[in-house]
């Protein structure tokens, strides 16, 4: 109790220390007066009763300062103390204030993005009710695309049925491409929008909840059931102008009145956790009994397990429901073998799991970084105390204790620090809006991106940790020098002096080493990125630009499901899109076109894998081709070489169904089938069931990866099989983007209805794909700029203050005849003893480190030679050119002025 | 200085200040340092400057009160007083403190010899 009445009293002392202050001068001048008094009644003369009485109260100032001890916050009193000093002192010097506040802006800057980077992929759950429960759910990793990691909604059926580990099972359609809706308001043109089809319980397993409306039900999921729609938060918000009264409204979507029964939390974005770099608009029912039942492998299964229930027990169950799994109820042959065991890994592995190497790459380098503005700072405070030296052994002289002037040299860090993370902090909030809004880069929950509660308490532990350890080295340093010493060194090549010089040349080459290693890591990386884009796909990107075709049926010409209703259809495509091709050709600089229902690096199906007819397949085939429906001209537009002939638009239903394979899929059927020289062009195929007739082979595409294997696939021409949709490619002769306003209308002079769909040049496609790569190239590669530069700073730093301390010295040896040049060259000299000392460790260091990156390069290795020597050169010619500036200005050194200084 | 004043332990003067005032009422600074300094018969080394650190650590805590006054050499002092909870304390610590140096006493009154009883 009286404890704390003590404590509060302190803090009031503390606030108002004038009053008290005043109160006791009257009352130690009470006592005095009083004891004077005494001593002067005992029979002492005046002069002597005072002292007497002053001797016996031991001190004015003593009893003054013990009073406030006693009273206030001595420890808050000193910081106060100590703060308003450091400000004095740094706003004195504004020079050194603003490029330490900077320097470490730029590291606490970076650091505090990338951990927001790591945080939101990493560390932070999932933005769904108890994420740790979801599991991805797919067979083992494998070649065919997307088909071999999708079910079949019969398989959807009898997995929920068969597993007993799972609360739920949900999924979406994994083939919606984008702009796949229509949206049309008011006989308006057509506005394209991306929507995904989910299993009516999507919501509920996720355990995301509407922020308006509700969410589906199954029935919305039924036959028959009128169409609805859940709009996703940023499309209200940009389409619907945020219109609070939306729920309930309908709009003509894909000709359907549609009705929005809800809008999405803004939390909630499924691009950014299920397809990164695309936006997903809006999210429509799956009707998992209507037509998509017939479509085959077309689901992706995500499930949330049973509380209690771990992850091996779930794989198991998963395991075991694989011999209740048909591909389709209606080819009960196919059931129990059509897949391999489902396997779930935690949503959030799935959804980042691939990045945790690169993120920690990222992590590293920016430590580095953060280490590298540590030690410029450790060196700028250490010139800047040797200069403060006698300032210290003067507050030492006046009875300040080492602990004070530690206490006063940490403040200082620790105020620079603050601001230096301040800065930063706005740097980071800066960088961070950036990478939220990079769109298009493929990284998953990038749009989820912010400056929260974490990275804010992660700014203030960088931040100390920076002040402490860029503080405490010259720190210690200054307040352990002898006093006397201290007072007595008149600047140059003195103790102290030498000694602090040999320590900020010690850290200049850490930090070059730092640097060093930043810089071959970046190189490294950067390699890769140039390895890639050289791959060769298998398609030629540039000059080639793809546009999605809108295209309907005659409903006249039935479903596809007899054979004359089928014919209809196909005849009706194929004269459209043969008009349509021909109008596109003859527009002035197209020199090729073609349509295509798929385009490599997008969505991808397979069907199967056709074997030579006649040849007993092994028991265990690997997963067929992907499938691509096209038009003639299309290899061509898109510029894939091709041996044999080309679709002609002659090859209708009634002729022999032709198909064009990839030369890896030709070679791998040459093996069983013998035939003539290897070549598969004229020779028959199997399709379990039907003939088809090989007319030519095709170079392999990349088709699911820039950087993985090209895999396999076929094509079939648009005048014998179906399409999916339909994208038109056009090559050519001049930059596609100036053709954009003449193809679409004259896409729309044939469809009226056409949608504004956007003209997107091939490359952009290519740049997607590859985009998670350059992004972290070009961060690392950015830091690592940073760091050649911090260490630029340092070494520019060191040999400067040397010269300058120097100056005497180099005057006098310039007046016993040294000459310019041989002056220049010592301190050249100098400056290239650390760096080939740093870059040197550097080296040693990347080597036995760089093993950590081996998985994130591409076609280099992590010691690639080459790299290695240009880093090392780089950062020698830097720092020459670093130690360059000071060493003209010690050559320029006048003897006289020289002489005169000090 | 004479060498042979005892060193004042720690805590040992507030508990003196306590017991002072309340054996001779109201006092100011000077007064209650004097006091204790006749009374220990000048054994104790008062660094009489110390005496106003542990008047202020008393007041905040609120054992004693404090107020303006004419000394009796007619000079405007401040004068302090123990408040209840002062005597309250000064009980406590006076019991605390007789346990101690009976400890204190038995310890040293320990013979080599004497096995524990």
């Amino acid at each position: 109790m009286s404890d704390l009445r003590r404590g509060v009293a302190r803090v009031g002392a503390f606030l108002r220390k004038e009053s008290l202050d005043d109160r006791l001068e009257d009352e130690l001048n009470a006592h005095i007066d009083e004891a004077t008094d005494d001593y002067l009644d005992r029979g002492f003369s005046p002069a002597e009763a005072r002292r007497l009485a002053l001797v016996n109260l031991g001190g004015v100032q003593q009893a003054r300062e013990r009073q406030r001890e006693a009273r206030g916050l001595m420890t808050l009193d000193i910081l106060l103390q100590d703060l308003r000093y450091t400000v004095r002192k740094l706003v004195n010097d504004p020079g050194f204030s603003i490029v330490a506040v900077l320097i470490l802006a730029l590291g606490i800057g970076a650091n505090v993005a990338v951990f927001s980077v790591v945080n939101t992929l990493m560390l932070r759950p999932l933005p769904f009710t108890n994420p740790q429960q979801l599991v991805w759910i797919a067979p083992p990793a494998q070649k065919s695309g997307l088909s071999g990691a999708t079910y079949s909604t019969d398989a959807y059926d009898e997995f929920r049925m068969y597993t007993r580990s799972y609360q739920d099972v949900t999924g979406y359609f994994a083939f919606s491409g984008p702009d796949n809706l229509n949206l049309q308001i008011d006989g308006g043109a057509p506005i394209p929008a991306t929507s995904i089809d989910v299993i009516a319980n999507f919501f509920q397993v996720l355990g995301v909840q509407p922020a308006m409306g509700r969410s589906f039900r199954e029935e919305d999921a039924r036959n028959g059931a009128s169409p609805v729609i859940l709009l996703s938060n940023a499309w209200w918000k940009r389409q619907f102008n945020a219109d609070p009264n939306i729920v309930g409204k309908a709009f003509d979507m894909n000709g359907h009145q549609t009705t929005v029964i809800g809008v999405l939390p803004a939390s909630f974005d499924f691009g950014a956790v299920f397809a990164p770099g695309t936006k997903v608009d809006a999210i429509t029912p799956l009707n998992l009994y209507g037509p998509p039942r017939d479509w085959g492998n077309i689901i992706t299964f995500i499930g949330r397990i049973k509380p209690g229930v771990t992850l091996g027990q779930a794989i198991g169950d998963s395991a075991q429901a694989r011999s209740h799994m048909c591909w389709n109820n209606r080819q009960p042959q196919g059931c129990g073998t059509s897949y391999d065991p489902p396997v779930p890994v935690p949503l959030k592995e799935y959804v980042s799991g691939r990045l945790h190497r690169p993120l920690i790459v990222l992590w590293l380098a920016v430590g580095m970084i953060l280490l590298i503005a540590c030690v410029n700072l450790s060196n700028l405070l250490l010139a800047r105390a040797s200069a403060r030296n006698k300032e210290f052994a003067m507050r030492g002289a006046l009875g300040a204790t080492r602990g004070r002037i530690v206490r006063q040299l940490l403040t200082e860090s620790l105020v620079l620090s603050a601001a230096g993370a301040l800065v930063g902090l706005l740097f980071a909030v800066i960088l961070v809006d950036w990478f939220a809004h990079q769109g298009a880069v493929a990284l998953p929950l990038l749009s989820e991106l912010r400056i929260d509660g974490a990275a804010l308490g992660w700014t203030v532990l960088i931040a100390a940790f920076a002040a402490i350890l860029f503080g405490l080295v010259p720190g210690l340093r200054t307040a352990g020098g002898n006093l006397h010493d201290a007072l007595k060194d008149s600047g140059a090549g003195t103790g102290v002096g030498r000694r602090h010089e040999r320590l900020r040349a010690a850290l200049v080459v850490g930090e070059v080493a730092l640097a060093c290693m930043l810089l071959v890591g970046a190189g490294l990386l950067l390699r890769s990125f140039l390895k890639v884009l050289d791959v060769d796909l298998g398609f030629s990107p540039d000059r080639a630009a793809s546009i999605k075709v809108d295209y309907e049926d005659n409903p006249a010409d039935g479903n596809g499901s007899t054979q004359a209703s089928q014919n209809a259809i196909l005849a009706r495509r194929k004269a459209h899109f043969q008009e349509l091709l021909a109008k596109i050709s003859a527009i002035p600089g197209v020199e090729a076109s073609g349509v295509s229902d798929y385009l490599p690096l997008g969505q991808n199906r397979s069907w199967g894998t056709p074997f030579p007819k006649g040849v007993k397949p092994p028991d265990k085939l690997p997963a067929g081709p992907l499938v691509y429906v096209v038009t003639p001209g299309y290899l061509h537009a898109m510029g894939t070489n091709l041996r044999g002939r080309d679709f002609k638009w002659d090859d209708g239903p009634n002729q022999p169904q032709v198909v064009i394979i990839c030369k890896a899929y030709a070679q791998f059927l040459a093996n069983y089938a013998h035939w003539p020289n290897g070549d598969a062009v004229g020779q028959i195929l199997d399709n379990g069931g039907g003939n088809l007739l090989v007319i030519g082979v095709a170079d392999d595409v990349h088709t699911e990866s820039v950087e993985g294997d090209t895999g396999w696939q076929i094509y079939y021409p648009t005048t014998q099989t179906f399409a999916i949709g339909s994208e038109l490619v056009i090559r050519s002769r001049i930059p596609p983007s100036s053709l954009a306003g003449s193809v679409f209308s004259t896409l729309q002079s044939i469809n009226p209805k056409q949608s504004k769909a956007e003209f997107k040049p091939i490359r952009t496609i290519v740049d997607h794909a590859v985009s998670p790569r350059r992004f972290f190239m070009l961060l690392v590669g950015s830091f690592a700029g940073l760091g050649l530069v911090l260490a630029a700073l340092g070494i520019y730093g060191v040999i400067s203050y040397s010269v300058t301390q120097r100056t005497q010295e180099i005057g006098i040896r310039m007046a016993l005849g040294s000459t310019t040049g041989r002056v220049q060259g010592e301190v050249l000299a100098r400056t290239l003893r650390m760096a080939v000392a740093g870059v040197v460790l550097g080296t040693i260091a990347s080597v036995a480190v760089a093993r950590l990156i081996a998985s994130l390069l591409f076609g280099t290795s992590p010691w690639d030679v080459v790299t290695y020597a240009a880093m090392a050169i780089c950062l020698l010619c830097v720092a020459a050119l670093s130690g360059y500036l000071p060493a003209r200005r010690a050559s320029r050194i006048s003897p006289m002025v020289a002489l005169r200084s000090n | 200085m004479n060498p042979s004043r005892l060193d004042l332990l720690q805590g040992t003067l507030d508990l003196m200040v306590l017991q002072t005032l309340a054996a001779m009422g109201q006092l100011h600074g000077y007064g209650i340092a004097r006091r204790i300094e006749q009374v220990s018969g000048n054994q104790v080394l008062l660094n009489q400057g110390t005496i106003h650190a542990s008047l202020v650590r008393l007041e905040q805590r609120g054992w004693i009160s404090a107020s303006w006054g004419v000394s009796s050499n007619n000079r405007k002092a401040r004068f302090y007083a123990i408040t209840k909870s002062g005597r309250r304390q000064l009980e406590q610590d006076a019991r605390d403190w007789e346990r101690l140096t009976g400890v204190m006493h038995r310890v040293f009154s320990m013979n080599k010899n004497e096995e524990p009883a």
